[in-house]
């Protein structure tokens, strides 16, 4: 047990100091008696003297623990409170409340400070009420914000319209879905990077548009907002790179009022990207066809009037006068021709006029009949779907048609059930909306078909006809007699293939990637060296590679390549790379189980020649991450006479990294990290899983060097560097 | 007395009325398919008047025309420019270029000979 020193003190000071009074009062008693009294005196007290010093004990034990109490109640008990209250004080997080409660309850207190304790119990209750409420407002504060995010980032990724929102440095902050279908067409690699390498959070846009045409338009738009402009965006055409039509708008991003001052300063821009490629070639074409028939009819005409004229002469023998009808037989044809070409394209063309979404038809026709069993309280059915029949509908107007004619059956007719077919018809789509019963006149139908349409108390401004002439179909009323059916038939426009395509991709984005981080609105284009920047403030693509074997200088070669990408300390999932590779050589039977990558998975795939500087593309601009990444880059180095690409970034590697932060622990190896770490291992060995697994511990391991000071990429690197492992060569 | 006359058009449905409108107007008359050669006859033979369309393959009227007007020793010939261009623009460009007439298709076979008659001065 440990002795208290001072406790020590308290007891025993009393009784020696009472012997020392003691002592003190008789030398100086004796001090004042003369010789022969001293003697009288001592020998009157030396026989008693053995009574004195058993008084003395009682009197130091009784003063002793008297010292002790009073050392214990007035030194230890309130040091004591001080230390707990001043712990309780250092405690930032502490909502240990029982450590507060427990206060007063200490048996060895007095009444004053038992009476101090309540009172440090209260302002103790009382200030983690404060925090936790604080607590409570921030968690609430966040959440809010967090779903106000969330909320625009839904927005956006529902969004036809592409949409890109890039900080004032151009890095790229949010996109949606769109744009990423947007920016693959752009890509010159749209097999291999898939766009990837073009859009990304925090990539730069400047990857796709020219810097000073965005800067023009940004100063642009920074005028009309000096200028008090409402609405001050702008907008610019180009042509990228893989030669597609962009009109950009440029809409600028300001900082919220009260932010910081009365004038809103810009923060940012939003790009909103519509390709008119096709609607430019369409033009184009039919600018084409238009000059073609003026300038060629006025050939045609030409001609054909010379000839007539010619006729006219009386002088024309027979062989002259075949040859002028023939000149006119001939231009005639080719008049018509002419005419029939245009009128095909116009017909082609018009079909782009009204506005016109893609839309699965069996989504449309189930669509029609919820909305007609809604309002009419008749029975609507899907009879005959073709359900992989897309069409480009103006869904809302001819929604509204349908349930028009419907109320209009159940209204005049009396009619209980309708059921809706669609099939395809050579081109186009035919959508029928069938009933049986009374027979009805076509004098009905067409009446039917010219009125405005009426839905409950809404009548629209459009006739059924208007709505089918928007869609360049048609419509008709028929009569089945065999089967005592009548329809109403529309020809519908079918969607293209490639639109198609489009539209299923955004339909079937179902888990909604994370395509925004507002986060990076502050950060601003670094003025220090990236050495001197902190890693969670850098863009990182940590990568891996599967190869046919381990030895790259004995000709093995990449047959994978998977990356994903780390901004602003987040991994972006959704980011990423993964291409086979066809390595011109046999796999190595030893590595298969490994990769499990076949020589017949990788045969007709790319080769390394194209891959590389697609991925050399995709890494642009970032820090390099791998596990055992010496090996990796090894296999890069190589391929740079091949390729021409040559990866000189910085790189970091896990292993090192593993090294510098454990250095006691046997196994560096990702597996053995990830479980050390706590990182949850799913789909390993393929290039892009063991990518992710290794950016996932590679996010842990950046705390723990923080906590051994190296925070800096240059600091970070130059302790790697020191570590055994970085003496293992390739 | 006869004058010659080239016409050159690369459509033949034009050729076959222009050359029997001339014939008939009593002029010796020799043909042209397309820019290059007509240059060539105008070098060779030395015409009179040229009837020259604006778009052939190759050398365009306007080349032609151009390259004739630059050359001294063809100084006398006249030019008659025949096109399905009616801007504007190409009208003054044919008479930028020197054409000392320029028409546009449709055009009437009564004016044309009229125009041809009054240039070669026989009217």
């Amino acid at each position: 047990m440990k002795v208290d020193r001072r406790e020590l003190v308290a007891t025993l000071v009393p009784g020696i100091a009472l012997a020392l009074v003691g002592l003190a009062v008789a030398a100086l008693f004796a001090a004042t008696l003369d010789p022969q009294e001293r003697s009288a005196l001592a020998s009157m007290l030396a026989p008693r003297a053995a009574l004195l010093l058993p008084l003395w004990l009682v009197l130091a034990a009784a003063f002793g623990a008297l010292g002790r109490m009073a050392y214990l109640r007035w030194v230890l008990a309130p040091e004591r409170l001080a230390e707990r209250a001043g712990a309780l004080l250092a405690a930032t997080s502490g909502l240990d409340t029982d450590a507060g409660r427990a206060f007063a309850a200490s048996p060895d207190l007095g009444a004053g400070l038992r009476r101090l304790a309540h009172v440090i119990e209260g302002f103790v209750g009382q200030r983690e009420a404060l925090r936790r409420d604080v607590h409570a407002r921030i968690r609430d504060a966040s959440r809010e914000i967090e779903q106000e995010r969330s909320r625009l980032a839904a927005l956006m990724a529902e969004l036809s319209q592409s949409v890109v929102v890039c900080n004032l440095d151009g890095r790229i902050l949010l996109y949606n879905n769109r744009a990423r279908l947007q920016f693959r067409a752009l890509s010159s690699a749209p097999r291999l990077a898939d766009g990837g390498e073009l859009i990304g959070l925090g990539r730069s846009i400047y990857a796709v548009f020219d810097h000073q045409l965005v800067a023009h338009a940004l100063e642009r738009v920074q005028q009309r907002l000096e200028r008090g402009a409402a609405n001050p965006s702008a907008q610019f055409v180009t042509a990228t790179r893989t030669g597609q039509l962009l009109r950009v708008q440029v809409a600028p991003v300001r900082a919220a009022a009260g932010d910081g001052g009365g004038d809103a300063e810009l923060s940012g821009f939003v790009l909103m990207l519509d390709n008119i490629t096709r609607d430019f070639a369409d033009e184009s074409r039919r600018d084409l066809l238009l000059h073609a028939l003026t300038e060629g009819s006025r050939a045609s005409l030409g001609n054909l009037l010379a000839a007539v004229e010619m006729l006219d002469y009386p002088d024309v023998d027979a062989s002259a006068r075949e040859r002028f009808h023939r000149v006119i037989r001939d231009e005639v044809k080719a008049m018509s021709a002419r005419l029939r070409e245009l009128s095909t394209h116009a017909a082609e063309t018009q079909k782009t006029r009204w506005p016109l979404e893609d839309m699965l038809g069996a989504d449309f026709v189930s669509a029609a009949a919820r909305r007609i069993e809604a309002r009419l309280g008749c029975r609507a059915a899907a009879g005959a779907v073709d359900d992989d029949l897309w069409l480009r509908l103006d869904s809302y107007s001819l929604l509204q048609a349908l349930v028009h004619l419907a109320a209009r059956l159940v209204d005049e007719y009396g009619v209980r059930l309708i059921t809706l077919r669609l099939a395809r018809a050579g081109v186009r789509a035919q959508l029928d909306l069938v009933w049986s019963g009374p027979v009805m006149s076509t004098e009905t139908a067409v009446a039917w078909e010219t009125e405005p349409i009426t839905v409950g108390d809404e009548t629209l401004a459009l006739t059924l006809r208007d709505v089918v002439e928007r869609h360049d179909g048609a419509c008709w009323f028929e009569r089945e007699r065999v089967r005592q059916e009548s329809f109403f038939r529309f020809l519908l426009p079918v969607a293209g293939a490639g639109e198609q395509l489009e539209a299923a991709q955004v339909v079937r984005g179902a888990s909604r990637p994370e395509y925004y981080d507002f986060d990076l609105f502050r950060t601003s284009e670094p003025t220090r060296e990236l050495a001197e920047r902190p890693l969670n403030e850098l863009t990182f693509t940590v990568f891996d590679c599967e190869t046919t074997g381990l030895d790259p200088s004995a000709g093995d070669e990449i047959i994978q390549i998977g990356a994903t990408r780390i901004v602003n300390g987040k991994l972006r999932r959704h980011e990423c790379f993964e291409q086979l590779v066809d390595p011109k050589r046999p796999i190595s039977g030893a590595s298969i189980p490994i990769h499990g990558i076949r020589a017949d998975m990788v045969a007709g795939q790319p080769t390394i020649e194209s891959v590389l500087p697609a991925f050399h593309a995709f890494a642009h601009d970032t820090v390099l991450v791998g596990h055992n990444a010496a090996f990796d880059m090894r296999f890069l180095q190589l391929k740079e006479a091949a390729t021409g690409v040559v990866f000189d970034q910085p790189v970091l590697d896990t292993l090192l990294l593993s090294a510098l932060v454990h250095p006691q622990q046997p196994s560096h190896e990702l597996e053995a990290i990830a479980e050390r770490l706590g990182v949850a291992v799913l789909g390993r060995h393929t290039a892009l899983g063991d990518a992710i697994v290794t950016a996932e511990v590679f996010l842990k391991l950046v705390p723990l060097l923080a906590e051994r000071g190296l925070r800096t990429l240059g600091q970070v690197r130059e302790a790697a560097q020191k570590t055994y492992y970085a003496r293992l060569t390739y | 007395m006869s004058k010659k006359i080239l016409i050159a058009d690369d459509e033949p449905n034009i050729l076959i009325s222009l050359e029997f409108l001339m014939q008939r107007e009593g002029h010796a008359v020799s043909l042209a398919r397309d820019g290059d050669e007509a240059l060539a006859a105008i070098r060779a033979q030395r015409p009179d008047l040229v009837l020259l369309d604006v778009m052939m393959p190759g050398r365009s009227g306007f080349d032609v025309c151009q390259a004739v007007r630059a050359d001294p020793d063809l100084a006398g010939v006249k030019i008659v420019m025949l096109t399905a261009k009616g801007r504007d623009t190409d009208v003054a460009k044919g008479t930028a270029l020197g054409a000392d007439a320029y028409l546009t298709k449709p055009f009437s076979t009564h004016e044309l000979a009229a125009r041809v008659r009054e240039l070669l001065g026989l009217a």
